[in-house]
């Protein structure tokens, strides 16, 4: 009995166990391996139960639903804006005409003129997709003398203001003392706003605009370049973090310019405050400000601009400052200390990238902070300070543009910019979605991406002769160039006034000749975009120039190291004339040049769509008019673009002469005009692009064993040095 | 082993003092015993099927031991989220502190189970597997602290993924009570399910005071940008499938259209497109014969014609990802894995992760009202950008969507970039896929800069014993005009450097000029370049055909106006 027992006991403690297993352990393992039955318990909401019901008509009642809902301060393109006016003409913007009587600040009148001289620009408001009031609303503190009185009546009573739908109002000062509010002092109603110093808290995210605070001086076009000339290595400047400007002792945005002095170490931190501004600061005075109006008196803004790793940009009155561009140009890295403060274009500018975002709450913390920012870093966050600088703030006609591009990404949606596109050279200005969407094809990104150029080009040969003989040198250009093993595609431009020759009149060659009748017969249609280029690099050349297939071969290699600047043969210079005060023009050899012949030049295609959209009619006109000077405006479109001199590539010697000796045939060159309007071209496109974008170069580029002490069987291109 | 192990180990001690009775007894224990381990087994089991989970070992107990929390009915109710919320003005940076590493801690807190007065859950399915993944995820990384004092950031362990499931009062309340809930101040709560019927907000319900929410299927009037982070539905298949990358390249198909609960107007639209287009679009719904579950999920169907899903999401170059009564959709996640380029059309829909990734590289974005004109804005894309359009789709989902893992850690990198700005990671390490990585160059210096003449240049010569050879350098190149400073580096131990110009005179020393070209050099060499390429993980170098030159180089004209008139006579 007692095994008998016993046994029971064991069999009642093992079922006991193995019972306990199945429950408790080993549904452990089973919860993990049955996915898809916890599935449907855990996370199937989305699976089940998502029906319609919200807008269950047509789209168009779904966004007037949306529209009712999410006006004034909940704005968004989708419910305040009507794309319909978009459609039909693309992004065109219209400026209200000026009122008689209505007085303006220089700064919008920049504005204004800055649109009008814009490619978006249209006079026609039946086209219009935006609008643009000519009141000026900059300045909206009441007590400023800018400030435009009974702007609520005048705006309401504009015809067009269709409850301020499609219309964008550029703001620089809203509220004023004590509480510097951010209204504007009129219902702007479902217009869009393009403001300095807009918070966080009212800026409508893809509707707004931030845009940077500048002065009255900022210049209209054009503006100066960055201050940085040269990287140092390591990249320490004399102080690590300047300040030096008015503190408010009291009322808003005091704060943290009240505590600065904690930081301030007078080494290389140096933080300085004056307490003087405005008529009765004395009687705010507090104990400090004797001793740091005399510190603040000791030391030079500029230098400490010029100076220092990084500069601080606390808050004012309000959220921006001026220092904030003054930073950005001087390459001293802004660090903001302006919490809520919607940092200018923030939409498309990664701001990590160029300037330190600190925090008020931890100014105690921001040397230490800036301190532990590794060298690289400052490196690349100062460069990209000029990068940002001359890419979009450094005029109002910058300024005024990106606002519209960014816009017009938003209203086209699809052909958009992507944030590398904004935040890399060249920047969203020049690199233009309405061309591709896809980076690889535009001449900026090979590197970043880790790609190539297309290994093929295309020869677009300029024709204004008439084809007479078999010997005639476009012939013999057809012929060495159609051999290179580079050479995807032969285009014959027909810009003569005599009918086509027959195809047979054609050398026969070993890729497709097309032959394209030019229907204007200007010398703009060289730069056209021709779908019928299907490569990334262009032969431009007129008809007479002279070259060998090595010599072709080997500039094309090149190109394929620099795909962005124009790789050419023969080169020019300009030069400034201190006599006539105006730009000259050169075709001297000199030691250096800035400029490379399109007659006989490679460069990326896209900048026949640059040239043909980026451009204003004005200078595209005035170049067909003269039929010269097409090749200047490509150097200066280029430069303007890269910031780099174009690339002159050894020729042989035969083609310099051709070059020289031109006066003999009946070519433009031979026109004594020729050479005066060159000069006057110079200085036209100058005043355009606002400043002389040309730089000089000093560089050729010869094959590696050009005319070196070796047999001449051991050089890949030794056609060049032939004679 | 709790009330079982009890009573058996009373038994044996009880044996020998009965004996008469001891077959009832035996019974009697026995039958105890029996429904003692059946009501320990039920009690264990039932509980784990609410709360799908039993691992969470957050504190190192099994989910059935999570305190029981009763929520009073007058338990204080959070605000609603406020809307002008931002990290100045709701997040208290001071707990996050300055610390060298620049992370941010993250502090989970312990499992609680709520009920309601009555003791009804506050929630029907408790702590889902998919939300006890993200809160495994976060505590084996590098953002997890068990020590809340230190914490700058606070996960609740309730779980919120699902709206549909909660009772958005209790759990609220619930939120309340956590205790350093503080008006929600610096926690993190985590949806993908937003809204219910009928009209399904963009965001979550349950009101949060201040607290940051990661959601999925944000509008852009629920989303409080810089403050709240966008995340991806999270798709089950991402787990349950295994689709093998495919290298970018045309498909099968051109559009494919997979979802099944399309809004009929926008169905009608895909058929008109489809008529127009033909074979190019295929436009798949769900399958009729099969019973609805966990297979239907997995088909899709075309006029009878049976394909298996997401696999065929592989066979197309687009695929559209239309909005359906939420905005976000887990059918993103899909396509995204599958390299399938996502066509999303969600007017005002916050694309996930949208504050660090550029979707234009990886998708196409386009108003719902374009719906028609789909097959034409999509044909106009070149095949190159298509190509880098799929890989950079498979990227976003191996990176940041294929699990909970990835979608938990991305959100708290992203609030750490906000915290930390100055240490973010940048645009080129969130976008670029390792291919590119590797390929690409992003150089150091570049800003395209001409630098001035006047600072010069400072020559470093490097030196071991050849004075002779030193000396003819040092004289050579102190002639060079735009030598600003001239630096010799004594690489040698032995010897120590000559001082003064006399010393570099040396007529003992017999001057063996220049390296030796042996054999055995070259062989170094190469030996160096092959380990340098194999560190490296490709080879850096770029072989070029130029050379620089001044411009008048060699050419026929008087050396004498030449800048650089004496290059290549040596």
């Amino acid at each position: 009995m007692q095994a008998k027992k016993r046994y029971l006991i064991l069999f009642s403690a093992g079922a006991c166990l193995i019972l306990l297993f199945c429950f408790g352990g080993i549904q452990v393992p089973l919860s993990r391996r049955g996915p898809t039955r916890r599935d449907d318990r855990s996370l199937t909401g989305y699976r089940s139960g998502a029906q319609w019901r919200r807008f269950p008509g047509v789209v168009q009642q779904k966004r007037d639903a949306i529209t009712g809902v999410y006006s004034g301060k909940r704005c968004r393109m989708e419910s305040c804006f009507d794309f319909s006016l978009c459609e039909r003409n693309g992004f065109k913007v219209y400026v209200y005409p000026q009122q008689k009587g209505e007085k303006m600040s220089e700064s919008y009148q920049n504005i204004l003129s800055s649109i009008e001289g814009s490619r978006f620009y249209t006079s026609d408001p039946g086209q219009a997709c935006l609008f643009v009031l000519s009141l000026d609303t900059l300045d909206r503190d009441q007590l400023s003398p800018q400030y435009v009185h009974n702007l609520k009546a005048k705006i309401q009573s504009l015809p067009l203001w269709n409850g301020g739908k499609n219309h964008i109002i550029f703001n620089l000062y809203s509220g004023t003392w004590p509480d510097y509010t951010e209204d504007l002092g009129f219902d702007i109603g479902f217009a869009m706003l393009a403001k300095a110093s807009i918070s966080t808290e009212n800026f409508r995210p893809n509707f707004d605009v931030s845009i940077p605070l500048f002065s009255k001086d900022h210049p209209r076009t054009g503006g100066e370049r960055g201050y940085l000339k040269h990287n140092s290595i390591p990249p320490f400047r004399k102080y690590m973090l300047v300040f030096k400007g008015k503190r408010y002792l009291t009322g808003i945005g005091s704060d943290t310019r009240n505590a600065l002095y904690h930081v301030h170490n007078s080494e290389d931190v140096v933080l300085l405050t004056t307490c003087k501004h405005g008529k009765d600061w004395q009687k705010h005075k507090d104990a400090r400000c004797d001793k740091d109006n005399a510190e603040y008196d000791k030391y030079d803004y500029r230098e400490m601009l010029y100076n220092s790793t990084f500069c601080l940009v606390p808050r004012g009155r309000r959220l921006g400052s001026f220092r904030f561009l003054e930073a950005l140009q001087a390459a001293c890295v802004p660090v903001m200390l302006s919490n809520g403060w919607e940092l200018p274009f923030s939409e498309i500018i990664n701001w990590n990238t160029a300037a330190v975002i600190g925090d008020e709450r931890l100014l105690l913390q921001i040397p230490s902070t800036v301190r532990s920012i590794h060298q690289d870093k400052i490196l690349s966050l100062r460069q990209q300070t000029q990068f940002l600088w001359e890419a979009y703030f450094n005029s109002v006609e910058r300024i005024v543009l990106t606002t519209l591009e960014i816009i017009q990404d938003r209203v086209l949606q699809h052909p958009s910019r992507s944030s590398l596109m904004w935040n890399s050279l060249p920047g969203g200005l020049f690199t233009l979605p309405q061309y591709s969407t896809y980076l690889g094809d535009f001449p900026f990104y090979y590197a970043k991406l880790g790609i190539k150029p297309y290994s093929k080009f295309t020869a677009i040969i300029h024709v204004v002769t008439p084809l007479v003989s078999q010997s005639q040198p476009i012939i013999k250009l057809l012929v060495a160039v159609a051999k290179s093993q580079y050479c995807a595609q032969v285009i014959v431009l027909w810009n003569c006034d005599k009918p086509l020759p027959a195809k047979h009149r054609w050398p026969a060659t070993s890729v497709p000749v097309i032959v394209i009748e030019g229907e204007s017969k200007v010398m703009s249609s060289r730069f056209l975009p021709y779908d019928t280029i299907p490569t990334d690099a262009v032969l431009s050349l007129d008809e007479d120039t002279v070259l060998s297939t090595t010599e072709v071969d080997f500039a094309f290699t090149v190109w394929q190291s620099f795909p962005d600047r124009i790789v050419g043969y023969p080169a020019r210079s300009h030069f400034w004339d201190s006599n006539k005060e105006r730009w000259g023009y050169t075709s001297k050899w000199t030691n250096d040049y800035s400029m490379v012949l399109t007659g006989a030049a490679i460069y990326h295609r896209y900048y026949h769509y640059l040239y043909t959209t980026y451009l204003p009619t004005s200078l595209k006109t005035m170049v067909d008019q003269i039929s010269n000077c097409e090749d200047i405006l490509m150097n200066f479109l280029v430069s303007s673009v890269t910031k780099l001199p174009p690339i002159k590539v050894t020729q042989k010697k035969q083609y310099k002469e051709t070059m020289m000796g031109q006066t003999s045939r009946a070519s433009r060159w031979a026109d004594p005009d020729h050479f005066a309007q060159r000069q006057t071209c110079m200085n036209k496109f100058a005043s355009w692009f606002g400043s002389m974008p040309l730089v000089h170069s000093q560089m050729r580029l010869d094959p590696v064993l050009f005319k070196d002490q070796v047999s001449i069987l051991r050089k890949k291109y030794r056609d060049i040095e032939r004679l | 082993m709790c009330a079982s192990g009890k009573y058996s180990s009373r038994g044996p001690a009880l044996i020998p003092r009965m004996k008469t009775r001891h077959r009832i007894y035996y019974i009697t224990l026995f039958s105890v015993v029996l429904l003692g381990l059946i009501a320990t087994g039920m009690f264990q089991f039932w509980p784990h099927s609410i709360e799908s989970t039993a691992d969470w070992t957050l504190d190192k107990r099994s989910v059935h031991d999570a305190p029981l929390v009763r929520l009073p009915v007058s338990s204080p109710i959070p605000e609603r989220g406020d809307l002008s919320c931002r990290m100045h003005t709701c997040f208290d940076v001071y707990r996050c502190g300055y610390n060298p590493k620049n992370r941010i801690k993250v502090y989970i807190y312990p499992l609680q189970r709520f009920v309601d007065e009555v003791g009804v859950p506050i929630s029907s399915t408790g702590l889902s597997r998919e939300y006890n993944d993200l809160l495994s995820a976060i505590s084996d990384s590098d953002f997890y602290t068990d020590d809340v004092t230190r914490a700058c950031l606070f996960v609740p362990s309730i779980d919120v993924l699902n709206q549909n499931s909660l009772r958005i009062r209790e759990t609220a309340q619930a939120l309340a009570m956590l205790p350093r809930w503080d008006k929600g101040m610096n926690h993190l709560l985590f949806n993908m399910l937003p809204g219910g019927p009928p009209d399904y907000n963009t965001a979550l319900d349950v009101p949060r005071d201040r607290a940051l929410l990661a959601g999925g299927g944000f509008s852009t009037w629920t989303y409080r940008q810089g403050y709240d982070v966008s995340i991806p539905v999270y798709s089950p298949l991402s787990a349950d499938v295994e689709l093998p990358e495919r290298q970018p390249g045309p498909r099968r198909y051109f559009i494919l259209s997979s979802q099944t609960a399309i809004h009929r107007e926008y169905r009608a639209e895909l058929e008109r497109l489809k008529e127009e287009n033909g074979e190019a679009l295929l436009l798949l719904d769900k399958c009729s014969n099969l019973s609805q579950g966990a297979a239907s999920a997995r088909k899709r169907c075309y006029k009878g014609q049976v394909y298996d899903y997401p696999q065929i999401l592989q066979e197309s170059s687009f695929c559209v990802v239309l909005r359906g009564a939420r905005l976000g959709q887990a059918a993103l996640s899909d396509v995204l894995q599958a390299g399938c380029v996502p066509v999303i059309l969600a007017d005002s829909y916050i694309l996930p992760f949208s504050e660090v990734l550029d979707w234009k590289r990886a998708s196409v974005v386009i108003p719902e009202e374009k719906l028609s004109e789909m097959y034409t804005i999509l044909k106009s894309i070149p095949h190159r950008q298509v190509e880098e359009m799929q890989r950079q789709a498979r990227w976003f989902w191996e990176a940041y969507f294929s699990s909970m893992k990835a979608i938990g850690l991305t959100t708290l990198q992203i609030i750490n970039d906000r915290i930390y700005p100055y240490a973010s990671r940048t645009y080129e390490q969130w976008n670029n896929p390792p291919v590119v990585k590797w390929s690409s160059v992003n150089s150091p210096l570049f800003l395209p800069l001409i630098p001035p003449r006047a600072p010069g240049f400072t020559a470093v010569v490097l030196t071991y014993d050849r004075i002779e050879s030193l000396f003819r350098v040092i004289t050579e190149i102190s002639k060079v005009p735009s030598l600003a400073k001239l630096l010799v580096v004594w690489n040698n131990q032995n010897k120590s450097p000559p001082e003064g110009e006399k010393k570099f005179k040396c007529p003992e020393c017999t001057a063996i000029d220049g390296l030796s070209l042996d054999q055995t050099h070259m062989v170094e060499r190469s030996e160096c370049i092959n380990k340098f390429a194999s560190v490296f993980g490709t080879m850096p170098l770029k072989v070029v055909e130029h050379r620089a030159d001044p411009v008048l180089y060699k050419d026929d004209f008087p050396e004498k106006l030449k800048s650089f008139p004496n290059i290549g006579s040596l």
